[in-house]
């Protein structure tokens, strides 16, 4: 029941790589290291959900967060590596609509 | 049909360190009632999402925090899970109108919350809401027997009295 974030930056790239749930507990963690990431003009944001094994709407809420703040500075956000269930939330709320989600097969996009 | 239910209770502090607690309990439950993967993962969502709104909204930042209750009725061929909380209720006819997907939403339309009620709806069978005193939440899911082998070991129902 916890959250690992694993954070690699090649120049303005920024990789994130989730492990564990995003939940309640879980998200102001999540929000703390992705949003000031987002944040800054130029940046390339790329997060990794390939190990997230629950997400509910309290994680989509920081994703939706930080989606509007990527616009707001110009900078980008690109999710990747989901797993099914995770993909199955994104597409009920209709959130695979506004974001730039990368298909490919779960945790083998690298 | 037997309508015996074996019935389980937890009372937590409406905190975020005791939403995982309480999904981890009730997929205890549903995968002992024999309920197929996916289904499970929609209730823990569910779940987790009423939760959470208490957490979020039952209790005013400046008052004490306060105590969610689940209740959860097993039955023959469905789980009903109750959330109550005793902080202030909302109103749930403003919040139902608004409640669906982001379908056609500019990106600054969207909010950051808001999607969990619209999620136990779409991921339950059936959803009660009510606002009277604080704000209950009762959701069912139904049992597709004829879809999933049946567990061996299931909890059977209780003795009727």
């Amino acid at each position: 029941m916890n959250l690992q974030i694993n954070q690699e930056q090649i120049n303005e790239t920024y990789e994130l790589n989730l492990t564990g749930e995003v939940d309640a507990y879980t998200a102001p963690k999540l929000k703390e290291v992705m949003l000031p990431l987002t944040e800054k003009e130029g940046n390339i944001v790329i997060v990794n959900l390939s190990g997230i094994e629950y997400m509910d709407s309290t994680g989509l809420g920081i994703f939706v967060g930080a989606l509007k703040s990527s616009k707001a500075n110009n900078s980008s956000l690109k999710l990747r590596g989901m797993t099914e269930r995770v993909k199955r939330i994104f597409e009920i709320t209709g959130l695979t609509e506004v974001m730039d989600i990368e298909s490919g097969v779960k945790g083998e996009a690298l | 049909m037997r309508t015996a239910s074996d019935y389980i209770e937890m009372k937590v502090p409406a905190k975020p360190d005791y939403v995982g607690v309480v999904r981890l309990t009730i997929s205890g439950l549903a995968n002992r009632m024999g309920f197929a993967f996916d289904e499970i993962e929609d209730i823990k969502i569910a779940v987790s999402e009423a939760v959470t709104n208490v957490v979020n909204h039952a209790y005013s930042d400046t008052e004490e925090k306060g105590q969610v209750r689940i209740g959860c009725n097993i039955f023959d061929d469905r789980m009903e899970i109750t959330v109550v909380d005793q902080g202030k209720s909302f109103d749930v006819e403003s919040i139902s109108k608004n409640l669906g997907p982001v379908d056609g939403k500019s990106v600054d339309q969207l909010h950051e919350g808001g999607l969990g009620l619209f999620l136990i709806d779409t991921l339950m069978d059936k959803v009660e809401i009510s606002s009277e005193a604080g704000v209950v939440v009762m959701m069912t899911k139904y049992l597709h027997r004829d879809e999933v082998e049946e567990h061996v070991d299931r909890i059977s129902p209780a003795p009727s009295q």
